[in-house]
Order: structure tokens, then sequence, then C-alpha cells
């Protein structure tokens, strides 16, 4: 008997709440932020068909807004968080406003230097602090209410803005705008025909993914307490694209799942030095050659298969 | 004698000359890309490794087998195009029907596997390496010393590059490998083996690529994450010559290290970011970049 | 066999902490846990990397502490947000007592938050900024083999005191390199040099460094001080040598040389130049004996000042929790580190200071010609020993808030 689909939303969501008791706090808000960073990604390039190379300037960017603003203006977290999203929404307006004219390789290009120009800002910009980056960020109390310091109610928000964030990007797909972006990555000069302005429809997707990387690097900030370059270093733009290539493009879950595996590749292969990066490129490897689908885009088509199956 | 910006024109020279000698760097790796990317339609982003083992190879044939630099720059490109041939056959080959963007996923992870396996067998400190006897004077030139070592990268990449143009301009095998740039299924009609071609070219690429290695052990730390940083920048060059543009490339990564050249003098903590500003710039006026055809 | 008094009394501990076993009680869980966190596979890996946590085992192995002490390790790959989580995972879950090495000033700088934070000790050996001895200082921290200062300090003024008093400088453009050519110039200026244009490199991602070599080579000071590290001093070196600058009468400075990067430049390139370590292999039979032991362990590698500040460290370390019987309480820990001399094979004796930082000599070294090396890793020579009271900024300046 497959469950119905109410009944797995409601065990997902009761494990995700029971969690931090049995796994490393720490390590799920990290993974739950890198899941957001993951799905605003996929967002562009799983229902839009545009791969952004550049995508850690919006994370990064608005980490370092959250940062200061907490930090030398004392804004309480939701206010700094909201502002780091801000930031990067309007970054991700002219980036995108620049890139989306152009398509496939070029429009990877396009966002990989202009992500490279920020990164040449934020290590010249002094209110970043350079390589030592912005420390000591306190988390502050939510609402003026709830106390941040604690990592269970720490766990709890960051739970409740990837949600927020996860949700908001399912309603868009699936609503007409949604549609829309699909019919431009299936046929774009289609759906120009059809009288659709599809740059308008572009550029609104690429801000939303901005803005909603933007929350996630904001978010890390208030988990970690601090934002440096790294945030902004086109590697992350990469491993960005490792997690949801690994998780399944273009499924809603996938880049949750790769977000997950990579989290816990750098965290639990630590020990092994060079062996990180090797494992890593060999997840790139075999994910392009034996599972182009990744893991939850694999099982989804599994499960078709044996559906279908059933049916005859 | 004139100042410009209170820099000396003999300085300013000196400057000029430096940013050509890195020019030849880029114009050789970003040749390697072109023509893969113009055969392949694959963004090699292995290349910055390729170039990495180029130098090791380089190192390993001087520790081991006691061969100097000479015979590394004919043997290094040949080991390391063998390598990339391998590649091609066993990877590269399953993806030519996707999407562009599955080789460049592909080949990164490639990139990164080379790299760890380089740092966990050599460390990342660096190896030595000499600069060789013959080469290692230079020559005062007035406005600035010039060692005999960059005055050869110059002359050994322009004949490399005039060479590589006019093979693939001005010969028979060029004008297949045209051909099937444009039209693969057409050349296999007329009875010409396309897929051996494409292997030989991503193998004569990556050669390139190892080439410049060699050219770049004796200057540069001999070191796993040599290729990383350079890799972005030679992208860069790529996109702004032209993907597949042969002559865009050359003409683009010589033109580029002048450029880079100045800001080192003018403005310096902004020469890594120059690039980056001219290919934003050119891909927003010209989406083709500066030599190629359509986007 | 001779039986001496001191391996009486170590006997003698030892049977006192088997039959009483209360003593051991005082640890928390059992057992002293070591958490060495470095770069493993990345820009620092040759130069700290597994060699510290080899080193970090030896201390142990040499002290035979009375409790149980174990050693673990994790790279965190020069990313804070992957050095923080480590740290905080060990520590709440795998209840880590001291964390050790941490090269990274942003990284460090994380951890050294979350360790006075959970009360824990930090002591870095190869992490360089002087700030976790001044405004970053904490009741949790101490600052072992050198930092910022200390290297400018050194290096500065016994170059211009021997006749070195024109610079110039290629400054990697992040705030270390800008750290360093900070406290340079400042000992430049002091000592009566004078600084005559300084040229801000891109970090990372510069490889050629000729163009500015050139603009120092215009300038016509007698040094150039290379404000740099890792990669980017070996390749500042290596194009120096071709391009004359040393042979043209200018002498380099490297501000922060480790015996590691020598190695990679071969001696024909770095010969000449003058940098401030806090240690070396070959200065005494102690030293010799202990690069005779960590070279097999270590593809072959020589052990540079960073490792034998772990050395020394965990020693000290290990001192201070056998005389207060717990490693509970952090900042206890640290206030005993603080009150006990220090002294150890590797790095003679000692102290702690108020702000954390660790005082012994500097040595300023000389790097040999070829024909001077006698055998494998033989590359340096001592020009100057930098007394200890010399060494390391005075307390006063540094601005750490636990001094006042």
């Amino acid at each position: 008997m497959i469950a119905s689909r109410p009944v797995w939303i409601a065990l997902l969501v009761a494990a995700a709440l029971a969690a931090p008791f049995a796994v490393y706090p720490i390590f799920l808000m990290k993974a739950l932020c890198f899941a957001l960073f993951a799905c605003a990604f996929n967002l562009l390039l799983g229902y839009v068909g545009l791969l952004s190379f550049g995508h850690a300037a919006y994370f990064g960017f608005a980490a370092y807004i959250t940062g200061y603003t907490a930090k030398a203006w004392g804004w309480p977290p939701e206010v700094a968080l909201v502002a780091g999203g801000a930031a990067a929404a309007g970054l991700g307006l002219v980036f995108g406003g620049l890139a989306i004219r152009r398509q496939g390789i070029y429009f990877a290009m396009i966002t990989l230097a202009l992500a490279q120009m920020l990164y040449f800002f934020c290590v010249q910009a002094p209110f970043t602090h350079g390589e030592d980056g912005i420390q000591a960020i306190p988390r502050g109390r939510l609402f003026g209410l709830i106390e941040l310091g604690d990592s269970l109610a720490m766990y709890y928000f960051v739970l409740a803005v990837f949600g927020a964030g996860f949700l908001l990007i399912q309603r868009t797909i699936h609503s007409p705008f949604g549609q829309v972006l699909k019919a431009i990555r299936e046929n774009e000069s289609r759906a120009i025909s059809l009288g659709y302005r599809v740059d308008r429809y572009k550029l609104a997707a690429f801000v939303l993914s901005a803005a909603l990387s933007g929350l996630a690097g904001a978010l890390m900030t208030l988990v970690f307490q601090f934002a440096t370059l790294n945030n902004v270093h086109w590697h992350l733009s990469g491993e960005v694209v490792l997690m949801t290539l690994l998780g399944g493009v273009g499924t809603m879950l996938g880049p949750v799942v790769g977000a997950f595996l990579v989290a816990a590749i750098q965290q639990y292969l630590a020990q092994l030095g060079a062996w990180v990066t090797i494992v890593q490129g060999a997840i790139f490897v075999v994910c392009v050659l034996l599972f182009r689908r990744g893991i939850v885009g694999e099982i989804v088509a599994r499960l078709r298969w044996l559906r279908a199956g059933k049916g005859k | 004698m004139f100042t410009l910006l209170g820099i000396s024109s003999q300085a300013l020279f000196g400057q000029l000359l430096i940013g050509l000698i890195n020019g030849a760097f880029y114009a050789i790796l970003s040749l390697g890309l072109a023509l893969i990317f113009g055969l392949l339609n694959i963004i090699n982003f292995t290349h910055g490794a390729q170039y990495m083992m180029g130098a090791f190879v380089a190192w390993l044939l001087l520790s081991y087998a006691g061969l100097g630099y000479w015979a590394a720059l004919l043997i290094a490109p040949i080991v390391v195009g063998v390598t990339g041939i391998v590649v091609e056959r066993l990877f590269l080959r399953r993806l030519y029907q996707l999407d562009h963007l599955y080789g460049l996923l592909l080949t990164f992870g490639l990139a990164l596997i080379l790299e760890g396996v380089f740092r966990q067998m050599f460390g990342v400190s660096g190896l030595p390496y000499q600069i060789p006897a013959e080469l290692s004077d230079g020559y005062n030139l007035g406005f600035m010393f010039l060692p005999k070592y960059r005055a050869w990268i110059i002359l050994i990449s322009l004949v490399v590059c005039i060479a590589t143009w006019l093979l693939i301009e001005k010969t028979k095998l060029g004008s297949y490998l045209r051909a099937a740039t444009e039209n693969p299924a057409l050349v296999r009609a007329f009875g010409i083996n396309v897929p051996l071609m494409i292997t030989l070219t991503y193998g004569f690429g990556v050669a390139l690529a190892a080439f410049a290695g060699v050219l770049a052990a004796p200057i540069y730390q001999v070191s796993p994450i040599m290729g990383s940083n350079l890799i972005i920048v030679v992208f860069a060059v790529v996109v702004i010559g032209g993907m597949g543009s042969i002559l865009g490339s050359v003409v683009t990564g010589f033109a580029l290290g002048l450029i880079e050249g100045l800001t080192k003098v003018f403005y310096p903590e902004a020469s890594s970011t120059a690039i980056f500003i001219i290919m934003a710039i050119v891909l927003l006026i010209k989406p083709a970049g500066l030599f190629g055809r359509r986007a | 066999m001779r039986f001496t008094l001191k391996m009486l009394l170590g006997v003698a501990a030892a049977a006192l902490a088997a039959a009483n076993p209360a003593s051991a009680q005082q640890i928390s869980d059992g057992v002293v846990k070591i958490g060495v966190l470095n770069d493993q596979s990345g820009l620092y890996a040759d130069l700290a990397g597994p060699g510290s946590v080899w080193a970090a085992k030896q201390a142990v192995a040499d002290f035979k502490p009375a409790f149980k002490v174990e050693v673990i390790a994790a790279d965190h790959q020069n990313k804070p947000d992957i050095g923080a989580s480590i740290v905080r995972q060990w520590i709440d879950v795998d209840k880590v007592d001291l964390i050790l090495d941490v090269p990274t000033s942003s990284v460090v700088l994380a951890v050294n938050q979350i360790v006075k934070e959970k009360n824990k000790v930090l002591i870095v050996s190869t992490g360089a900024t002087a700030d976790l001895t001044g405004k970053a200082c904490t009741p949790n921290s101490i600052h072992w083999t050198y930092d910022t200062w200390a290297l400018a300090n050194g290096t500065g003024k016994a170059i211009v005191k021997t006749g070195g008093d024109s610079w110039f400088f290629i400054t990697a453009d992040y705030a270390f390199g800008h750290a360093l050519e900070r406290d340079t110039e400042a000992v430049i200026v002091a000592n009566g040099g004078k600084v005559l244009g300084k040229v801000r490199t891109p970090f990372p991602g510069t490889t050629d460094f000729s163009s500015f070599l050139l603009q120092a080579q215009a300038s016509k000071s007698k040094i150039i001080g290379l404000a740099n590290a890792g990669g980017d001093t070996i390749n500042s070196i290596k194009q120096a040598a071709e391009f004359g600058i040393v042979k043209g009468g200018q002498n380099l400075a490297g501000l922060l040389v480790f015996l590691t990067d020598i190695h990679a430049l071969g001696l024909g390139t770095a010969q000449g130049l003058i940098m401030t370590e806090a240690w070396y292999w070959d200065m005494n039979d102690a030293n010799r004996a202990f690069a005779r032991e960590f070279a097999p362990a270590n593809k072959g590698s020589y052990p540079t000042m960073a490792h034998a500040g772990v050395y020394s460290a965990v020693t000290h370390y290990l001192k201070a929790v056998t005389e207060l019987k717990s490693d509970a309480d952090g900042a206890k820990v640290v206030a005993q580190m603080k009150a006990l001399p220090s002294e150890d094979k590797l790095f003679g004796k000692g102290s702690v200071r108020a702000d954390g930082r660790h005082i012994h000599p500097m040595y300023l070294f000389e790097v040999k010609k070829p024909s001077e090396s006698k055998g494998p890793w033989d590359y340096y020579k001592v020009r100057a020993t930098i007394p200890a009271e010399e060494a390391f900024r005075p307390l006063k300046d540094g601005g750490c808030p636990l001094v006042n």
C-alpha cells in the first residue's frame, strides 16, 4: 500500500520537528540553509532552464547585509533577515536584468562574471572586514520575545523560514506564472509567439531566486554568527549546482536531499582531507553519467514506472 | 621619454611587455579551450587541471627519469594528451547528445578529482623547478631587464598559436575539422571518421594546456592548485573572443594580457577583476563575443 | 640500568594515579580530548596539516599523562562555516576539551568566539593574526608560536639595523597582508628607515608578480618586503630570481615564510632570503631528534615551526591539566597555563602572558646558498636571536581587554 500524500507530508513535518533531538542541531540548520539556497537555485535551473554560475553572490551579499545591520546597527534578527533578502533581491534585479538577455552558456558565463565583480567589491569594501569577515554577530531576540541564542529555538526559527520559502517556491511553480516559466524552458520562441513577454517572466523568476538565496545566506549568518568571503566565492556557486544536480534538477524535494548530502559530506568526511574534494568530484561525474535525474528524480521516475506497470 | 599619470614611458613599456607575456599563457590555454568547444560543444572545465598536470609531468620526468625541460616540453603534452583521449573515450563521448551544461558539470567534477588526487599525492606547497640553464640569463633592454625565459615564452607561444591557426585554416585536415564543426552528419557521409577526429581534437586541446603547464613550471609555483584560479580567467578570454573562435581566443588572450598589465600599474587591486568587467561589457554589446559568429 | 630520582617520581606518580581513581574522575567524561583543527588539504596543509596531528600525538606519548588523552583531527577547508560547525559539534557531542592549531584568520576568529562561549580551551599555533592577543583576546585562548607583529618586528628591525633602510612592499590585498604591512612599516619607521612605495596584489588569484616586481625595482628601494604567504610568496620569490632582482642589488624580505616554502622553491632560487621564525629543526640535538622522528611519518617532510609549536603547546596544556587534576573548566586551565612556566624539549623555557601570548625567543634566519647546504632540508643559518622580551608586542600595546 502506498500511503496517500497528506500522510507523507505529515510524516515529513513530524520528522523535521523531532530531528534536533536525534541529530546535531547546528548541522541540521546548516543543511536547511543550504536546502533553501538549492531550492531557490533550482527554481531558476529546473523551472526556467537557466544555469546561473554565480549564485553565491546573492547568498553572500545578503549574509553581509544581515550581519552588518544586526551587529553594527543592532537591528533585531527578523528585520536584519528581511534586509538581507531585500538587498539580494535588489542585486538580483540589476544582475538579472543584465544576464537574462543571454542564454545557455553565455548566461552562465555572464552570471559568473558579475559574481566575480561582487566578490571583488566584498574583498575591498571596509564593512566586510575582508578576509577576517564580520565576526561575533548577535543572534538577538526574535520579535523581541524569543532568545535565539538557544540552539533549539534557533532551529525552529530556521525550520519555519525554510518552510515558508519552500512553500513560496511550491506555490510559484504551480501558479499560472510557473506554467509560463516552464513553457519558456521547453520552447522559448513558442512562448514569445504566444504573446508572453518572456524577459519579464525570466527577470521575475531571477529576482525571486536571488531573494530566496539571499534569505538562505542571511539565515546562515544568524546561525553561525559570522559572514565571510567564502559565502561569495565561486566555489559555493559550484556547490549549489552540485546539491541541485545530486538531488534532482526540476524536482521539489531534490535540492533538499542534495543539500543535506553535500552538507553531510563536508561535515562528516572532514577528517579525510583532500578526499572531500575527490568525493565531490566523483559525485558530479557519477551524476552526469549515470543518473542525470538525480536521486529524487530517479526515485520519482522508478515509482511512475512501477505504477504504470501495475496499471497494465 | 614621457610620463603618463606619473608613470614613466620606460616603466610603461616594461609593463606592457610583461602583460604580453602573460597574454601568451592566456592565448595558448584559450586556444585549446576554443578548439574543444568548437568541435565537441563542451566547455572543458578540466583545462586548468590539465595545465597543472603538464607542469607536474615535467617535474616527474626531471625527478624520476632525469629528463630536463626540453624533453618535458615534448613529452608532457603527449602524456597528458593521451590521458585526455582516455577521458574523451570513457566519459565525454556519452554526452554529445545532451545540453552543453552536462559537459561543463562533468569536466568540473573531473577537475575536482584531479586536483584532489594531486593534493593527496604531492601536498600543496609546490615543487621546485628551475629555469633551463640556456635561458637563465636575460637581456638589458634599457627600459627593463627582460629574462631570456620570458622572451622564449613569447616566441614559442606565437609559433604554437600561428601553427595551430595555419593547421586549421590552411590544411585539408583543418578544413575537415571546420566542416565537422558546422555539420558533423554531412562530413561523416563523406566517409570521414568524425568520432576519431573529435577524440584527436580533444587530445590536442588538452596537450596545448599541458604545454602551457610546462612553460609555466619554471616561473610559477608548481602546485596542484595552480590551474584552478587560472581557469576562470581563461573562460572569460574564450567568451570575450567568441566561443569556438580560434583567432578570437588568440587575439583576445594577448590583448587581455596587455590590459591586465596596465591595470597592474594604475589600479593593481582590480587587476584580477578587470577581465570580468570587460567580459560583462563585451557580452552586453556583442553577445557572441568579439570574433564569434552568432550566439 | 640506572634509576634516577625523576624516574622514581614518575613511577610513583603513575602508581598513585592508578591507585587513586578519584583523580581520574576529575577529568570530564574520563578522557582529555584534543581536537586538531586545520587545513588538511589546501594552501596550509603542508606547513601544518597532518603534521600537526602527528606532533600533538607525539607530545601526548612523550608526556605520559596519568589520565587518558585522545587526539582527533578535522579539515576546516579554510571555510569558517565548516570550521565553526566542526568545533561546535566537537564540543557539544564529542566532548572535546582543547582546540588546537587553526590556521586562516577568518576561521580562527570564528572558533575563538565559540570556545569562549563554551568555556573550553583554544591554543593557536599556525594562525597568524595578532588580534588573538589584542582586541579579540579571551580568557580561553592562547597564541603559541608566532604572530604577525612578531614577524614584522623581527624581520623589519633586524634588516633596518643592518642597513636595509628603504623598503618597497608587495602586499597581498587582504586583512593578513595589510596587518603584516602595517606592523612592519611601523617598525621600519621607528628604527629610522623609510617606505618608498607599496603595491597591493589581488588575493587570491595572482600568479604573475613580475609586473609588481618591476614596480619595486623602479622604486630603487634596498629591500622588497613580501607581505604575503604561501603560494604568493613562492611565486614572488621565484620570479624575483628570474628578473635578477637580487643580482641587481635589492634584497627580498619574506614576512611569513615556512620551511616547506623554501623546500618548494629550492635553494637556488631562495638563497639569501631573510625571515623570522620561532623554531628550526637543525638548531640543537633535541630538535634534530624530533625531525628525525617526524620525517618518516610525514612523507619525508621536515617539521616547521607550526608543528613544533603544537608539540610545545600540548605539553604545557597537559602539564596544567595534571596540576589542576581537571580539564572541565577551560578558563581555569588557561589561567593555570598562565601561572605555570612552560618548558619542553623543543621550545625550552617560556611563559604565557596575561593576554594569552606565549613568550619565547624568535630567530632571524637567512636561507643558505646551495653550496652551503650539507644535506636534505639543510636550508637555514641563524643570523640573530631575538630575545623573548623583545620578540612580541608589549602587553600594553595590544588593547586586550583582559589586561586592565
